[in-house]
């Protein structure tokens, strides 16, 4: 079994099927390899607090070897692609890894260079580099305009609406308040895309005094003249742009000729296994499924992946289905937050934020690496 | 239907939902491609269309099958 992506969602699956398997692993009549392209692995919601300089990048970071099972092989490097026919997966380097099933864990990558303009004139938290130069920008910042704006598709769709409440309670705090506008956009008809988050947060934005613009797809971005313009034609001033820019799967899709033009994997919604394929199954931000794309999304799919494996590898047909569940802490501001959980048939319902709440988040960031070793 | 009509199923997508999937198909389709967009939440029979005039795109159709929603947008630009 080879998982492609040492992320989420692939280490919780290889974590979770060594426990389950161990015996077999220890025969060596089966084998569990995840390839990765990087030794660390990388807790992305920590870049967030990054911005703020409330963690420094060493927070967010372990080694992949260090919360993988003893007996799943690690192999660190780039895959070039998946060959389907031979059932490999081929590294950048030429070597190649075989496997009986595969998963793809691939995850998603922030592409700034489709809002031309966007990668000179704008900044973004979606990166540790990005939240890096960020930090500075904040950290240099007198006043002015702040423009947030957000791209389709992207992971984590509360991120935004979190960054925009955390900035204005950080300029708050710093004596910048009066000195500042905010200025939030979204690409659709209202300022988030739950309809329940969205009715929660529109009087929290009046009352903070946040201006949003809705129907707003950033399409351009003049860095000379420091402006933006959307899709729909309308242009803001800025002094600080913000943005979380739109994503695409990972060129490996790409390359192997598995996924759709914004190289995304087709998907089961309830299998989880590639569409037209037995032994593919694809989970987290790598999937064409219309959900956020979030960890907790690879998580609740991991789970679902590696009973199914396990099921399969023992004879059974592997029918556990996926119901949709999506989990997310959402910070309203830098002391309270809240939360909210739904899944294909159930919309999700905000509760009113709490301190303890975000002390659970809080603990949550430090407890995270327990999650990937199939504990938590 | 058309074969090169491109289905996008929102159908129980709360997030991101109908609409961010649609423009997700549209920024990454080539120009003249056919959506037809499936909901089955109602408010994306009015947003979606606002959106479409917005965005200067066109509206083909839309139809009300069943508990879903049928919405046919034409990419123009
Ligand atoms: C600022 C920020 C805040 C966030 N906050 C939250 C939050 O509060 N809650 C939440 O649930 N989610 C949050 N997320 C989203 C979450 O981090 C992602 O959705 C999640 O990591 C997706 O998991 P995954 O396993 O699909 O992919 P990833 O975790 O991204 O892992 C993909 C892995 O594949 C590897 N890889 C890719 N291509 C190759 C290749 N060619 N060869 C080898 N290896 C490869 C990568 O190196 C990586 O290790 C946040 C994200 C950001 C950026």
């Amino acid at each position: 079994m080879v998982i492609l992506g040492g992320g989420v969602g692939g280490t919780i699956v290889a974590n979770q099927v060594a426990r389950q398997m161990s015996d077999d692993l220890k025969k060596g009549t089966l084998g569990v390899t995840v390839i990765t392209d990087s030794e660390q692995h990388v807790y992305q919601p920590m870049f967030l607090y990054l911005a703020f300089d409330q963690v420094v990048p060493s927070e967010a970071k372990k080694p992949e070897r260090g919360l993988l099972h003893r007996y799943v092989k690690m192999v660190v490097g780039a895959a070039d692609h998946v060959d389907q026919d031979q059932k490999t997966v081929v590294m950048t380097d030429g070597t190649s890894v075989p496997y009986d099933y595969l998963v793809i864990a691939t995850g998603s990558r922030p592409a700034p260079e489709q809002v031309a303009g966007l990668p000179e004139g704008g900044h973004l938290f979606y990166t540790e580099e990005g939240a890096l130069r960020l930090r500075q920008a904040l950290h240099d910042f007198e006043g002015g305009r702040v423009v947030i704006t957000v791209g389709v598709p992207h992971k984590c769709p509360v991120a935004p609406l979190e960054f925009t409440l955390m900035l204005k309670a950080w300029l708050e705090a710093k004596g910048l308040g009066q000195k500042t506008e905010i200025v939030y956009t979204y690409p659709i008809g209202r300022i988030h895309s739950l309809e329940p988050v969205a009715q929660w947060a529109a009087p929290v934005f009046d009352d903070q005094k946040i201006e949003s613009h809705i129907f707003f797809n950033p399409e351009q971005v003049d860095p000379e003249h420091k402006t933006i313009t959307s899709l729909e034609g309308e242009t803001l001033d800025y002094d600080l742009l913000v943005a979380v820019p739109p994503h695409t799967g990972q060129d490996v899709i790409g390359r192997s000729k598995l996924g759709d033009a914004g190289q995304w994997v087709p998907t089961d919604r309830a299998s989880l296994r590639m569409k037209g394929s037995d032994d593919i199954f694809v989970l987290g931000d790598a999937t064409d499924l219309p959900i956020s794309k979030a960890g907790s999304t690879a998580h609740f799919e991991a789970d679902v992946v590696a009973a199914n494996l396990v099921s399969l590898l023992n004879g059974g047909l592997g029918s556990v289905r996926y119901d949709g569940k999506v989990f997310c802490f959402i910070e309203t501001g830098l002391t309270k937050a809240t939360y909210i959980t739904f899944d294909y048939l159930n919309p999700p319902k905000p509760s009113e934020p709490t301190e303890m709440i975000h002390m659970f988040k809080m603990a949550y960031n430090r407890l995270y690496w327990l999650t990937p070793a199939g504990l938590l | 239907m058309a074969d090169s009509v491109k289905i996008v199923d929102g159908r129980n997508s709360f997030c991101p939902g109908p609409l961010m999937e649609l423009i997700k198909g549209i920024r990454q389709e080539p120009v003249g491609t056919v959506f037809e967009v499936w909901s089955s939440d109602a408010g994306s029979a009015k947003d979606i269309p606002e959106w479409v005039r917005r965005a200067g795109h066109e509206l083909i159709s839309n139809t009300q099958d069943g508990d879903v929603f049928k919405i046919q947008v034409k990419k123009l630009k």
